[in-house]
């Protein structure tokens, strides 16, 4: 199954931030490439959603739905800069 | 109005099909009544959510084919061995509910009003229902900046919007690469999109041009690498991806 | 509340099981779901080696064509997916993890898989022993495909699959238990279908 980008998970991403994301740009903490969250390389089909990052493939973002509540592990991101 | 960003909460809501309309034989176009809709960008999509009786769900995305202005509807593909579009094509209907929320996407948009630069436009397979939302609006708002469609399929028959998109053919520069199978007597493109017919069609970077690119994620990022070899900047080359059957 | 869609199932299976022999909160299905954090590695069998290490020194390591030569067997389970998916009497063809801790003369209170692409997760060495863990090279009486984990994965059918790690490349002895990849982002760290311990706190 081939990767998406940060589109796929524009619904999820404003769930989550409470507003649109896909144009804020995010900073790798791994490699210090930036750029919109919507070119961020994600994988749906899994326990949980994950988002890497398309230069360096370190993980960026990723979000569990575990009891109805959305957790959410930022780490990988040096910034989230909102649009 | 296009171009204003109405900060609004994104929640599901339960919209009525109005209408479903068969565009290819494995491909429908699903117009939707919600109940309180907001308006859309062209390249927005929204999130349908499927439950089943005994409390199952499954959730997809499907970008919205028709207009900002024009009543919202989505198109979708059969894929063979999904789980929501064989539903979506061949089971709901006129009348039925449908859960969904939207519209969502701010970066994969195009919008009139703020439009200088020449568009190209590359679809693979459903790749186009997006490309279509922007070339309605281009149309219903007189919009003068040029455009070109590229638009890969496996055969003429899996052509969406054939007649509509020769209707335009006065207005947007439409080339088809057929991958799999070409109609006889063919004069077009046969096989993948390659850098020969991309360079063809790309416009060139002196007009400043910018693209739009979507469909399965293999085609997205042949085309993407292949404009930014062109000397397209990266960030004037937008990209959406889908999953599933493509241009290819 | 959301509304029922009139006439949607999914593409789970009708049939119903025999009482007890599916765990709580799942379905069957008869396709082979692919569900990945990453793109799928693609190694090569003659790069390929699988270690049981302590840290970073390596107790035990075998080639493909060493592992290969271990004693095989047909493993016939039911594997359950934490997304909620079943698939019942999938065939492997395996390696016990009981020879490899053997050969190894590893001991340890758990242990860590490690795969290609950087996923871990984490065990108790009860349950890769015993007879209840084995490294799977075949599936279905063909080599087992890259994005369902080849060229070998681990198969701990007992625990919800993502414990089963695709693109396995060996074993890491711990004294004290570690959350791997999942466990690190909310899921449990033992994993047991029949008490639906899918997230931490279960």
């Amino acid at each position: 199954m081939d990767a998406l980008d940060g589109n796929a998970i524009g619904g999820l991403l404003h769930e989550v931030f409470g507003t649109e994301m896909t144009t804020a740009t995010g900073t790798c903490a791994s490699c210090g490439a930036s750029g919109p969250v919507a070119l961020f390389t994600v994988f749906l089909r899994a326990p949980g959603t994950v988002a890497r990052c398309r230069t360096c493939s370190a993980i960026l973002m990723v979000i569990v739905r575990a009891k109805g509540m959305n957790c959410v592990d930022l780490r990988g991101l040096a910034r989230l800069d909102a649009a | 109005m296009a171009g204003t960003a109405v900060r609004r909460r994104l929640t599901w809501q339960v919209a009525t099909v109005a209408a479903v309309r068969d565009e290819t034989a494995t491909v429908r176009t699903i117009e939707l009544a919600p109940p309180d809709w907001a308006g859309h960008r062209a390249g927005q999509h929204l999130d349908v959510r499927l439950t089943a009786e005994d409390g199952y769900t499954a959730e997809r995305s499907y970008s919205i084919a028709s207009a900002p202005g024009e009543p919202v509807a989505i198109t979708v593909q059969r894929l063979e061995d999904g789980e929501v579009s064989p539903y979506l094509t061949t089971e709901l209907r006129a009348g039925d509910e449908l859960e969904v929320r939207g519209p969502i996407g701010g970066y994969f948009v195009w919008d009139a009003d703020s439009a200088a630069s020449p568009l190209l436009l590359a679809a693979g397979g459903s790749g186009i229902v997006p490309l279509r939302s922007i070339l309605r609006h281009r149309a219903h708002s007189g919009a003068v900046v040029p455009a070109r469609l590229l638009y890969s399929v496996r055969s003429w028959p899996d052509v969406i919007y054939r007649g509509e998109l020769e209707q335009c053919a006065g207005s947007v520069s439409v080339t088809y690469a057929l991958t799999r199978q070409a109609p006889p007597g063919w004069t077009g493109h046969r096989g993948r999109v390659d850098a020969t017919l991309l360079a063809d069609v790309a416009w060139p970077i002196g007009r400043e041009p910018v693209a739009y690119v979507c469909g399965p994620t293999s085609f997205v990022e042949t085309i993407a690498e292949g404009l930014v070899s062109l000397g397209y900047p990266p960030q004037l080359v937008k990209t959406e991806r889908f999953g599933g059957a493509g241009g290819s | 509340m959301s509304p029922i869609s009139r006439g949607f199932h999914g593409r789970r299976s009708d049939e119903a099981a025999t009482p007890g022999r599916v765990p709580p909160g799942q379905y069957v299905t008869h396709d082979f779901p692919v569900l990945s954090a990453g793109p799928t590695p693609h190694t090569p069998t003659e790069a390929w080696t699988f270690s049981i290490r302590r840290a970073r020194d390596v107790v035990k390591s075998w080639t493909w064509e060493e592992m290969r030569a271990l004693p095989a067997e047909t493993v016939t389970a039911d594997i359950h997916c934490v997304t909620r998916w079943s698939k019942l009497d999938t065939q492997w063809q395996a390696v016990s993890v009981d020879t490899l801790l053997e050969q190894a003369g590893a001991e340890a209170a758990y242990v860590l898989a490690f795969s290609d692409g950087g996923y871990t997760t984490n065990l108790p060495i009860d349950d890769v022993s015993g007879g209840q863990a084995w490294v799977a090279f075949g599936y279905d009486g063909k080599p087992l495909e890259p994005e369902h984990g080849g060229p070998a994965r681990l198969l701990v059918p007992h625990l919800y699959f993502w414990k089963s790690a695709k693109w396995v490349r060996g074993l890491e002895l711990l004294d004290q238990d570690e959350p791997g990849f999942w466990e690190t982002y909310g899921y449990h760290m033992y994993g047991d279908p029949w008490r639906e311990q899918r997230y931490a706190g279960d």
